[in-house]
């Protein structure tokens, strides 16, 4: 038997957290098999093909495919499910919207943000944002499972290149349709994946503020730029920002920390960075508690002596 | 239109939670326990509706003991109209709560049901996507804006990369993300009306439902503590500890 990983895309790219995805289907010690499912998808099954590990590529190349509604998703996977004993997505807005659908169908339970596979059926998974870790034995006889991304290093290309095959699209459902996407286009890193992330909380007091304090820096050191809940909910930063148990969860090298009071719901998203910075001009915000460095200055003095200071 | 609501019971997010004494579980005996709070947008959600006369009837339901009456009160105190409390001496997991919520929809023709998008105890966002699957309808999930017209419901999700707008076909499961509204302050008179509203309790075991589950928690563990930080004194000691001490900088 095998393990499915379903690909998310957005029809340009593979997305990075998929091929963390292939790298913890590594560990439950069974061949690969990725379902790359889209419209016009031929680029993004090549790219799938030749990450290692990966032995077959199957593509669902149809209109239907275009956006990756739960409804039309989930029975696709059901079509095929009969030829796996696990199935693998990363825990982002699409795994998470879409796996616990299959595994309803499938009359499986199914565990969810994954940190650490021990074997193929003993995982370990956070609880209370991150405050607690559960390890659990899943006896199902079809393991299905989202693994959070930043807990498992990314596929790297490698030999042999996988098969390709094609397969066919399964009745479209008219339970759903899509209308439209709101997305936030940015040239920056991907926040997910990033080595370096710059993020700022509602103190920084305004959107303009918030895009002149951190917007340099970042460019200087490549980075992603996050934000709070609370300055997403003030509108100072746009919601693909949000950073925390409720936003993305993200581990990079580097998290600089702008202006952040440090509320549990945002450690947990951060908590897992190697290094984390915190500049705060109130020197008893909860956020320096999880610093290695903090500094207790004025925000926009420190910023702009960082960013000069840097090559 | 009706409108089922799930709600948990939950330790209280201002508590911290520890593992108990043989680090099997989580330490709930003598925490403040509250509603999700995602499952009071939920409920807030429902409440809106009713007010804009888009919603007829609003139901409560959550599962477990006689003390988890509390979160359906608080429900009630919300403005839902009745309440129903499912017996169960055992966590359920998320594919038996929601063959329970399915048993019920069975029995209660609910148009719509609305959850939270997670429990902020075990964080796994499973249960609505199951029940849709379960019901076989249509699933706005993570849900920060609802626009009701006619059969259809317009729904505004966060995902990753923003948002994203489906139209669904009712019936529909929705999950509250924080973002879906902000939920009302509870007054003292509407508490005690609250005790004046329907409660009906049903015994798990009475809906017929497989509620065994394939998952067992071995144990729970804090995770390993950070290392204590540093405070610096200026950005020019920042720089040299992140190039030198750290080596995150060249």
């Amino acid at each position: 038997m095998s393990t499915l990983v379903i690909a998310e895309h957005d029809h340009q790219t593979l997305r990075a957290a998929t091929r963390s995805a292939i790298s913890a289907a590594a560990k439950l010690g069974e061949e690969i098999e990725v379902l790359v499912a889209g419209y016009e998808v031929t680029e993004i099954a090549q790219q799938t093909a030749r990450l290692a590990g990966v032995k077959r590529v199957r593509v669902v190349d149809d209109a239907r495919y275009t956006h990756p509604l739960a409804e039309n998703f989930a029975p696709l996977i059901l079509s095929i499910a009969q030829d796996y004993n696990a199935i693998i997505a990363a825990a982002t807005s699409f795994g998470k919207n879409l796996l616990p659908r299959v595994a309803a169908l499938l009359n499986q339970d199914m565990v969810s943000e994954v940190t650490n596979i021990l074997d193929a059926s003993t995982y370990v998974r956070p609880l209370y944002a991150g405050n607690l870790n559960a390890t659990l034995v899943n006896d199902s006889a079809i393991k299905i499972l989202t693994i959070r991304p930043t807990a498992f290093e990314a596929a790297l290309e490698g030999e042999p290149e996988a098969s390709i095959e094609n397969l066919a699209a399964v009745a479209a459902s008219d339970l759903s349709r899509w209308v439209s996407n709101d997305i936030h286009l940015s040239e920056r890193p991907d926040l997910s994946t990033a080595r370096v992330v710059v993020s700022g909380g509602r103190s920084l007091g305004s959107a303009e503020r918030f895009q002149q304090l951190l917007t340099p820096l970042a460019n200087k050191l490549n980075a992603a730029i996050g934000a709070t809940r609370a300055a997403v909910d003030a509108g100072i930063a746009p919601n693909d920002y949000q950073v925390g148990q409720t936003g993305t969860v993200i581990a990079p090298d580097l998290y600089i920390a702008v202006g952040v009071s440090g509320a549990t719901q945002h450690i947990a998203g951060i908590k897992d960075s190697r290094i984390i910075v915190a500049i705060n001009h109130d020197p008893d915000a909860q956020i320096f508690q999880w610093a290695d460095y903090g500094l207790v200055a004025d925000l926009f003095e420190s910023l702009t002596e960082l960013e000069q200071a840097l090559h | 239109m009706k409108i089922l609501v799930g709600i948990k019971r939950v330790v209280d997010h201002n508590i911290r939670v520890r593992p108990n004494a043989d680090g099997t579980d989580v330490d709930t005996s003598t925490t403040k326990m509250s509603i999700n709070p995602f499952d009071e947008h939920a409920v807030e959600e429902a409440v809106r509706l009713k007010e804009a006369g888009i919603a007829s009837e609003i139901v409560a339901v959550t599962i477990g003991t006689t003390q988890h009456q509390d979160v359906l009160r608080h429900a009630l105190a919300m403005g839902a109209d009745r309440a129903i409390l499912v017996e169960s001496d055992t966590q359920l997991a998320s594919l038996a709560t929601a063959k329970v919520l399915h048993a019920l929809v069975q029995q209660e023709q609910p148009q719509v049901v609305m959850l939270g998008k997670q429990a902020i105890d075990d964080d796994a966002a499973e249960v609505g996507q199951m029940l849709a699957a379960l019901w076989n309808v249509s699933q706005g999930t993570f849900a920060s804006k609802l626009v009701f017209a006619g059969e259809k419901l317009t729904v505004t999700r966060e995902i990753d990369a923003g948002q994203e707008t489906l139209e669904l076909t009712l019936p529909a499961v929705i999950t509250a993300d924080l973002r879906l509204n902000e939920p009302r302050y509870l007054k003292l008179p509407n508490l005690m009306q609250a005790k004046k509203k329907p409660l009906a309790t049903l015994a798990l075991a009475d809906l017929g439902v497989d509620t065994t589950s394939k998952l067992k928690r071995l144990s729970v563990e804090e995770p390993p503590a950070r290392a204590p930080g540093i405070r610096v004194a200026n950005v020019q000691e920042l720089l040299e500890k992140l190039r030198t001490e750290a080596r995150v900088l060249s």
